[in-house]
């Protein structure tokens, strides 16, 4: 709890305590969480170093699909749900990472290292159907392909554990 | 001098002011627009559309409520195709709103049902019925059903605006777009203070009073039980406006006559505990300015007040006033002098309150307000449920003669009275610190320098060479200003009256819609306009409260009073 009080108080001092920066300092919560999100207590926190509401911060954290209010994996897998994508095979991958990771859209593999989650077009059209796995963009993808990416991730992250 | 212009709406010049809304044109010149989320004294919110018209020149309508008038503009309002847009707008805002109208609180006040029977609404055309959301009813207070809501925004507005409580505001998205306190959670879970100014302005019946005329029913039914009521200061300028009269319509007598009429078995004033507050708040002042003791001492009427002092300002709770509010000190009476006095057993005792307040609810049921030995207070109801009372049992409240209030919790002076309107304790205070301390008769009974709308008033009053400086706060956003410079040690204020609501108790939570700024100043006017037709207008020349401390209280501030009419406070924090 403290921890978080001193991170969230960081950010807010750098970002400027106004209600302004509330989508940046939003942002970067997040970021610096291990569980990317940001929690109850950090909207509390935000609120009282912005001298505003907490239902306000709450409000603008629920608004944008960006900002998650529940903990999420280690990985972000964001699935493109848009026309394009659909068009071009969303479903097949949608199943394949389903069954690969044991979980549906919007939740998180039990081990914490996976979200799955649906977004609105991750502007990679041209390579449709494209998924993005934290920051990187993987396009024209077959079901065969989205299953490797993510037994790849599970392979570093086993030699990690071991190293 | 004020510029005016000329603009054009449906064919007729107009001359109307510059710098206000089409809207605001319109109505001055008669012409009805029809509003939702627009609300008299709230900021322009724009997001229900009902308003909108045509602009010459404009390929989209508008939206009038915020649109301002500018020279040569012509304006349609009632075109066909405003009209078949309004009609859709309101078949939409119908596709996911319980069709319950018939068996829905605001049937009749409703300003939903009311557009749709003004715009011909015969079907609903779609129905997008969304899951069922439960209700939160988990307050004392309050009920909110989130079904209902149209997401106008209003109680978001009054809760962060007027009362920087905080608590309601719109979040998510789209279809799931919700007016609620953070994370879903119900009232009872976050530090909402329960003055019901959200109730208030809700234009349908998504937030409410939890109506408990149920229980009063069945209480006057039983012939087991005594019932005595109580009643308000305020609701004696605001009953015969929830029946129907003008804002401001003073019914005093009838009042007591529709009370009788409803079996209650002795029909009692709040105005008598109010008179008795001033006699032992007063003297707390009195002693806490001989003895260094806290100082600014704030009032405790307000129990929305209470609570938000207590959420918000937890390290300040020394400063408030130790007296319980009128309401209160009336159910500790109730239930041990009046009990005593009549020779009933107080657990046959039945206390109602008729209030303009939602918190009052909530605070009957504090647990520490058991100071005979039972719950002090039993029910409160709100200026509406009295209203649906006599509506239930046919009373013609115009027609009533006028009746007397039963001795001796029934006899009041008109410092009582005031106590519902924003400088009315502090005023009634004044009226007796003031003899009481130079020993001196008033010349003159109004104190103006208190008196009036205004967020936050400020006075010295000279008390034979003692000056006295005192603060005002109505609302809470004045309420928060004034505690920030309590806090920060910036106020040398000796005195400080808080009502939680704005204009005070007239502008209640439970009073009757639609309170705006007009029918404040009406319910204000016709307040002070009471106090002046007392006989008696000053709390220390009641003598039913010279009687009660003769015969059973003894003294101001002693060890009887210390137990019936003092209580403490808790910190909640956020």
């Amino acid at each position: 709890m403290e921890k978080l009080r001193k991170a969230v108080g960081d950010i807010v001092s750098e970002l400027g305590p106004e209600k302004g920066s509330l989508l940046a300092i939003l942002l970067a919560v997040q970021d610096a969480s291990p569980e990317s999100y940001v929690s109850e207590e950090a909207v509390n926190e935000i609120a009282r170093l912005l001298n505003t509401s907490r239902s306000m911060v709450y409000s603008t954290a629920s608004f944008y699909s960006e900002i998650s209010l529940m903990p999420r994996g280690r990985h972000i897998v964001r699935l493109c749900i848009n026309a394009p994508c659909e068009d071009a095979g969303k479903e097949e991958i949608r199943k394949a990472l389903e069954k690969e990771l044991g979980i549906k859209l919007g939740e998180t593999t039990q081990d914490k290292m996976f979200s799955l989650e649906g977004v609105s077009c991750l502007g990679a059209c041209f390579m449709s159907p494209a998924i993005k796995v934290d920051d990187k963009v993987y396009g024209d993808l077959t079901p065969a392909g989205a299953v490797r990416v993510m037994r790849e991730l599970k392979e570093a992250a086993k030699n990690e554990h071991i190293s | 001098m004020l510029k005016t212009i000329d603009i054009h709406i449906n064919g007729e010049t107009l001359c109307v002011p510059e710098n206000i809304t089409i809207l605001e044109a319109a109505k001055m010149h008669g012409i009805k627009i029809p509003t939702l989320c627009h609300f008299p004294d709230q900021r322009v919110k724009a997001n229900c559309r009902v308003c909108v018209v045509e602009v010459e020149g404009n390929r989209n309508l508008v939206a009038s409520c915020s649109t301002p008038v500018r020279e040569g503009m012509k304006v349609r309002t009632n075109s066909a195709r405003v009209r078949e847009t309004v009609q859709t707008i309101l078949e939409l805002i119908f596709a996911n709103h319980p069709q319950e109208c018939l068996t829905c609180i605001r049937n009749a006040n409703c300003e939903l049902r009311q557009l749709a029977a003004e715009h011909g609404i015969r079907e609903i055309k779609t129905d997008m019925s969304t899951p069922l959301l439960p209700l939160d009813n988990s307050t004392p207070s309050i009920v909110r059903d989130p079904n209902k809501c149209i997401k106008c925004g209003r109680c978001a507005e009054v809760c962060h605006q007027v009362q920087t409580t905080g608590i309601l505001y719109s979040h998510y998205r789209g279809i799931n777009g919700a007016i609620t306190p953070e994370y879903g959670k119900t009232l009872a879970e976050v530090a909402c203070v329960l003055c019901g100014q959200c109730a208030a302005v809700c234009p349908v019946g998504a937030i409410h009073e939890k109506d408990d005329t149920a229980a009063v029913w069945a209480a006057l039914e039983n012939p087991n039980k005594h019932v005595v009521v109580q009643v308000a200061p305020a609701v004696r300028v605001s009953i015969a406006e929830e029946m129907g009269q003008a804002p401001g319509t003073i019914a005093v007598g009838k009042l007591v006559t529709a009370l009788r009429r409803l079996g209650f078995n002795k029909v009692f004033d709040t105005d008598f505990t109010a008179d008795l507050t001033i006699l032992e708040e007063g003297n707390e002042l009195l002693q806490r300015l001989k003895n260094g003791g806290t100082l600014p001492m704030i009032t405790s009427c307000s129990p929305g007040w209470i609570k938000f002092i207590e959420h918000n300002y937890p390290e300040q709770l020394a400063h408030l006033s130790t007296c319980k509010s009128p309401q209160q000190m009336f159910g500790a009476l109730a239930k041990t002098y009046y009990a005593e006095k009549s020779g009933i057993d107080p657990k046959d005792i039945v206390v109602v309150s008729i209030m303009p307040c939602t918190a009052k609810k909530y605070e009957c049921t504090r647990p520490e307000m058991k100071s005979s030995g039972y719950q002090d207070v039993d029910y409160v109801l709100t200026t509406r449920e009295f209203g649906r009372m006599l509506r239930q049992s046919g009373v013609d409240f115009k027609a009533l003669a006028d009746g007397e209030f039963d001795n001796p919790l029934g006899i009041s002076t008109g410092a009582g009275a005031i106590f519902c309107a924003t400088g009315g304790v502090m005023e009634a205070a004044l009226r007796t610190v003031y003899e009481v301390v130079t020993g001196k008769e008033l010349a003159k009974l109004e104190f103006e320098s208190v008196r009036g709308l205004e967020g936050i008033k400020e006075a010295t009053v000279d008390l034979d060479g003692l000056p006295v400086k005192v603060a005002v706060a109505h609302g809470l956003a004045n309420a928060r200003k004034v505690m920030d410079k309590i806090q920060a040690g910036e106020a040398d204020y000796a005195f400080v009256e808080v009502m939680c609501c704005p204009g005070g108790c007239i502008g209640g939570g439970g009073q009757p819609y639609v309170t705006k700024r007009e029918t404040r100043m009406a319910r204000m006017d016709a307040i002070y306009q009471v106090d002046e037709n007392m006989p008696l207008r000053k709390s220390h020349d009641n003598p039913a409260v010279q009687q009660l401390y003769k015969d059973f209280l003894k003294e101001p501030l002693g060890e009887k009073s210390h137990h019936l009419l003092h209580t403490h406070y808790q910190k909640r924090g956020l």
